[in-house]
């Protein structure tokens, strides 16, 4: 495909992306676009991230080739990019390391971000930590009780955990109060924003930091296989995981990139997450990009297990990517993820996040037919720690009906 | 900003003397209706007092009530009205605008219902009407149906606190052409040679937000506020109308003296709460007697 139509024109991927948003933030977003700008052409900035990415996140992250995984899905090789061994246990620390420094760069001493499961909500308040930022993060209180581990991290990392208690009370909601925070504090406050959404430049800010992942991966896999993958499968929320991985072969047509979307209790019944598989274009958090919406424009509630996919909007430069025919998007239901959850932990003895079992019960169910491909590479977005005592509620709660 | 003409905070008011300065740049064929927003400025400016500006959410309590309040707000004296299209994720509002959007959606408003309100307003008075929405809804209306059926309806002005100026030149194109004034807003972080960008592309009037922040009432006012009113007005072709966080006849009082108006819509709500339209109107009639209180020149 056309490499040019990816760079985003105006903040724009294709049609979708832009920067829908209230007058107040626009300076703001002209001064992070600027200090991102310079920061790109800054070898210290590098030279930093790097070295922290390596001594303090981790990295590079092993590929690992999943043996019994394979047998299990009936294909050929499957590889699991280990992003759950970061520090904090998943992708997104890649993302907060890269945007604490350019908050330090731009002078800012306060950060403040939104969070799903948690696990960006501590990655910030990580960061925050060991560059000595204030921190206030913003999290729908049915989050706060369904991620009560990860809410404890966060106050343990010294961040100051908001319970937002309007609308549905999850990431959608979170991330409006973050918005209206930052209006509010916009001189002194950095948004740590957690996923490839919101106003340019975040989206590619964030696709960028997360880039790392789908440039290790291309780089181990032709070390592995002499080849490239012949698919690479992640799931998708607001779809920074995905980005991370999908962005080094974009430019390869001969890879498959398969986004996975919580079809929660069934895309028919509604309950849901399934944005670019169920929703039409909108305008939700700054940006044009699908979204779950009702006839009079009105955003619908999402539904996943999963706290870090239930979210009604998408990554715009996915909605992008799937109008182009470059990637394309399914769904997985919270029973299948739920499958999901156990196989891999009985499997290979690596208990995923909720998010990354909705990719590995697409990998389960259609293996055979991926594996004709070429080899299948799953981003392993997170490790599943956070998400043990919910789970187990959910099963003593369906063992009692 | 220095200088003999320098104004000291609430000291000296503005000049009651007509503006001069063209107050709508017309790009397209107007209809005769287009440019009351400008005309309700320009008179107000003649008779030396700034434009009351009440922001009604529409459907809140109920469409009657929304009806009755649009009404009696224009006969309180309000010069402009600006009608809201309650939003399920108003992200630009405090708690107060929230939670009179979700309720008029929980009661059932809808994109067509507000137009609905308007045209049944135009049967009632004449009072120009600004359409206040997010983006979403108009767009999931189809943004050229939208535009033509508010114009319809009877709006004069268009809104869209999500679509700052220069965001979507084409949408941006398409509400000028269609007829209706769009009124952009400024804030205290627009960059000053923005705001003559911002200026450029508006109608009717231009929006000062008077402080970084969400909608809500506010028991003060920042100390700096009548030197940014006073910046923006030298820059903009444009009245200025202030709004976010104007709360009771004293603080209406004392950015009449600065502003050639004045919004108000949080605090409307909660005289809404307290005692019904009643209440409400009185609340405005307060706000308009202070407003137009004169002042001995500083």
């Amino acid at each position: 495909m056309n490499s040019k139509a990816v760079t985003p024109d105006m903040g724009r991927f294709g049609s979708f992306g832009g920067r829908y948003v209230p007058e107040t933030l626009v300076a703001a977003l002209d001064e992070l676009d600027s200090a991102y700008s310079a920061a790109g052409r800054d070898p210290a900035f590098h030279e930093e991230l790097q070295a922290l990415l390596r001594d303090f996140v981790g990295r590079p992250t092993p590929l690992y080739r999943a043996r019994r995984l394979e047998e299990a899905a009936g294909g050929g090789p499957i590889y699991l990019k280990r992003e759950d061994l970061n520090h904090t246990g998943a992708h997104k620390i890649n993302n907060t390391m890269g945007q604490a420094l350019l908050a330090r760069r731009m002078g800012k001493r306060r950060v403040i971000a939104e969070t799903g499961a948690g696990q960006h909500g501590v990655a910030t308040a990580t960061a925050c930590a060991l560059f000595d930022l204030e921190c206030v993060i913003y999290m729908g209180d049915e989050d706060v009780e369904r991620q009560g581990l990860n809410v404890y991290r966060m106050e343990l990392l010294g961040a100051e955990v908001r319970a937002v208690s309007a609308g549905t009370r999850t990431l959608k909601d979170a991330t409006n109060e973050a918005i209206r925070d930052w209006v509010t504090n916009v001189t002194d406050t950095h948004y740590i924003i957690g996923s490839v959404v919101g106003p340019d430049p975040f989206p590619r800010i964030v696709r960028d930091f997360q880039a790392v992942i789908g440039r290790e991966t291309r780089e181990q896999i032709q070390t592995l296989e002499g080849r490239l993958p012949g698919v690479v499968v992640a799931c998708v929320g607001g779809g920074s995981n995905a980005m991370g991985i999908f962005h080094a072969f974009v430019e390869d047509p001969g890879v498959d990139l398969v986004g996975v979307e919580a079809a929660g209790e069934g895309v028919a019944s509604g309950r849901h997450s399934a944005s670019l598989s169920e929703g039409r274009p909108g305008v939700l958090h700054g940006a044009l990009s699908y979204l779950l919406q009702d006839e009079d424009g009105q955003v619908a509630p999402a539904h996943s297990v999963s706290a870090g996919l239930d979210y009604p909007g998408v990554g715009p430069e996915h909605a992008f990517l799937m109008e182009a025919g470059r990637a394309r998007y399914v769904s997985v239901t919270d029973h299948e993820a739920l499958g999901a959850f156990h196989r891999l932990s009985r499997l290979e003895g690596i208990i995923p996040a909720l998010e990354t079992a909705h990719a590995l019960a697409f990998v389960l169910a259609e293996g055979k037919e991926l594996a004709e491909h070429g080899p299948v590479v799953v981003s392993l977005s997170g490790r599943g720690d956070k998400d043990v005592a919910h789970v187990a509620g959910i099963e003593r709660a369906g063992a009692r009906e | 900003m220095t200088g003999p003409n320098e104004m000291l905070f609430g000291l000296q008011e503005k000049s009651s003397v007509p503006d001069p300065r063209p107050s709508s740049t017309p790009t397209a064929p107007l209809s005769a209706d287009t440019g009351k927003i400008a005309v309700a400025f320009r008179r107000c400016a003649e008779e030396g007092r700034a434009a009351l500006v009440p922001y009604i959410c529409a459907g809140y309590r109920s469409r009657e009530e929304t009806l009755e309040l649009l009404v009696a707000a224009a006969d309180a004296g309000a010069d402009v009205l600006e009608l809201g299209v309650p939003f399920s994720d108003p992200l630009a509002d405090g708690p107060t605008i929230q939670r009179a959007s979700y309720e008029a959606l929980r009661a059932g408003m809808t994109v067509r219902g507000v137009l609905d309100l308007l045209r049944a307003f135009r049967e009632e008075r004449e009072t120009p009407v600004v359409i206040f929405t997010y983006l979403n809804p108009i767009l999931r209306f189809g943004a050229d149906e939208f535009l033509q059926a508010a114009r319809e309806a009877g709006a004069q002005g268009l809104l869209v606190t999500d679509l700052p100026a220069g965001a979507d030149p084409e949408l941006e194109g398409k509400i000028r052409s269609e007829a209706l004034d769009p009124i952009l807003l400024v804030a205290p972080t627009t960059a000053p040679g923005r705001v003559e960008e911002v200026s450029r592309g508006g109608r009717g009037f231009l929006y000062y937000i008077s402080r970084t922040g969400v909608t809500g009432s506010r028991s003060a006012l920042r100390e700096s506020l009548a030197k940014e009113v006073e910046e923006v007005r030298r820059r903009s072709t444009l009245p200025v109308a202030v709004g976010f966080g104007i709360s009771s006849p004293e603080q209406a009082e004392l950015v009449a003296q600065w502003a050639d108006g004045v919004v108000v819509g949080s605090a409307l709500v909660e005289e809404l709460d307290r005692g019904g339209v009643a209440d409400a109107a009185k609340f405005l009639g307060a706000l308009r007697g202070a407003m137009d209180r004169r002042h001995a020149p500083g």
